[in-house]
């Protein structure tokens, strides 16, 4: 118990470290997978293929390697970065890939008639996509959202490994210090457990709010 | 692809003209972007002949095969752990016995919450294991809890008739089981159980973060020599394309066995999906 009440400010920042990673690169992988979502979907051939081999590459990657591609290799291409920006980069790009398959999946629940409605007032794909189909699709990827973004809340641990300022990274000075492993351990995983749990309690509010009744 | 059609009309000659000129750009702008990845490339001098010589030195050669091969041993041994840990841990949410259903759903539920790398340090560390049964130790538990969900998925989405029938034949629970709702459920699940093994390779990669000498390792051990002149992005170059490369002929496996399972007759009315089931 001592390891939590003695090492407050140490836990407290690590755990502010998973948050704002998590914050960040969330907001990053919503907004590019919706983008490449839109792209896999778009009347342009080369849109499209760009998008698939986005998605591709990225499922197929392990993120300890694209965490070492960018965090270790992209330095030497002269790109010198704080290691948070690189991190949320990764952690973004990689989660990026999972959003915009769940949000394709969603759009793939909107009734055909409604891209076909849309079609006939004379709207353009773009506003077809935009003001007609992506809102309602919104509504049914609201779980498949909230559990990509759970994922990418504990895949910020890898994050710690490569020197950014994040919970499962606080173990090793409170080793240092000679402090209980295993009790540094179970309040790193309470920490995590609030941030995941946080996450899955939103996202069940949003769910219940705007989610389509099944 | 049905619904993304219903999303524009069939271009006629003016949209297509549109769209040349949309597909030019792209390719343009995706065109600069390789050519300035290139340009940088060459401009910190990557391609430099001492930066690529250790990979025609045999031992360097024989490193990173090492490397690969413990990368496969670990994902062998926690693909088979896995499958074991799951089928116990989905038959014991699936049993008639109430504390045995909720031991269980503790531990699927608990090992599924917390982050992997969390549970590998921790074994590492706290348990003083070696890395390689840290590693092993971690992704069964893992992999293991979110194959038993998958298998309890499976089981459950096999249509009620078909339980019903059985017990009306008069077959035990455990008859019902083995010989009508897993062959069902393991032809449906099966692609969803593929596509949990890429996850489980991937996270092999997890390894180097605790010395395991795994691929990615011994990737930093030469990307961090100096004789080589920290040779990252070389590195970066060749191992990338070989996890890549193993990750997608596993997802590939998975989306042809899907194909195939949902043209099969015998998994009609369960629903065959590569994805593993949603649930917050």
């Amino acid at each position: 118990m001592s390891v939590l009440t003695d090492n407050f400010s140490l836990y407290g920042k690590g755990l502010w470290g998973t948050v704002q990673l998590t914050l960040l690169a969330g907001a990053l992988a919503l907004a590019v997978g919706v983008l490449i979502a839109g792209f896999r979907v778009s009347p342009v051939k080369a849109l499209r293929v760009f998008g698939t081999v986005w998605v591709t590459v990225l499922r197929n990657t392990p993120l300890t390697l694209l965490f070492f591609a960018v965090l270790l290799g992209l330095p030497r291409f002269g790109v010198v970065l704080p290691f948070m920006v690189f991190a949320v980069l990764a952690l973004g790009a990689y989660t990026s890939a999972f959003i915009c398959e769940a949000v394709r999946a969603g759009i793939n629940t909107v009734p055909l008639g409604q891209g076909e409605a849309a079609r006939s007032l004379g709207m353009t794909f773009g506003q077809t996509l935009s003001l007609v189909v992506l809102p309602q699709a919104a509504r049914s990827v609201i779980p498949p959202i909230g559990s990509t973004l759970i994922a990418l809340a504990k895949n910020s641990a890898i994050a710690g490994s490569f020197s950014v300022t994040e919970l499962l990274g606080t173990y090793k000075p409170l080793n240092e210090l000679g402090y209980g492993i295993v009790w540094t351990f179970v309040w790193i995983a309470v920490g995590y457990l609030i941030v995941t749990l946080s996450i899955a309690g939103i996202f069940g509010l949003l769910e219940r709010r705007f989610g389509v009744a099944r | 692809m049905t619904a993304s059609s219903a999303l524009y009309d069939i271009p006629g000659p003016r949209a297509l003209a549109r769209h040349r000129v949309y597909a030019w750009i792209t390719s343009a702008l995706l065109a600069a972007l390789v050519a300035y990845i290139v340009y940088k490339l060459v401009d910190t001098g990557q391609f430099s002949a001492v930066k690529w010589r250790p990979f025609t030195y045999a031992g360097i050669q024989r490193l990173l095969l090492t490397g690969l091969a413990n990368t496969l041993k670990a994902f062998g041994w926690a693909a088979l752990f896995s499958l074991l840990f799951g089928v116990v841990f989905a038959a014991g949410r699936l049993s008639d016995h109430r504390v045995l259903r909720w031991a269980s759903t503790l531990v699927v539920e608990f090992f599924r919450a917390m982050p992997l790398l969390v549970m590998i340090f921790f074994i590492f560390i706290a348990l003083k294991l070696d890395p390689m049964l840290a590693l092993i130790i971690g992704l069964t538990l893992y992999n293991g809890s979110v194959l038993a969900e998958v298998f309890r998925a499976g089981v459950n989405a096999v249509p009620r008739g078909q339980r019903e029938a059985a017990y009306a034949l008069g077959m035990r629970k455990t008859q019902v089981m083995t010989y009508v709702l897993v062959p069902q459920a393991a032809r449906a699940m099966l692609p969803a159980i593929i596509s949990q093994l890429v996850v489980a390779l991937k996270d092999t990669s997890l390894g180097y973060l605790i010395t395991y000498q795994e691929f990615l390792y011994s990737g930093k051990l030469i990307a961090t020599n100096l004789d080589y002149d920290l040779p990252f992005i070389p590195v970066v170059m060749v191992i990338a394309p070989v996890y890549i490369g193993m990750c997608m002929l596993l997802s590939w496996t998975a989306n042809r066995v899907a194909r195939h399972e949902r043209r099969s007759p015998r998994t009609k009315g369960t629903k065959v999906t590569t994805e593993l089931p949603e649930e917050i």
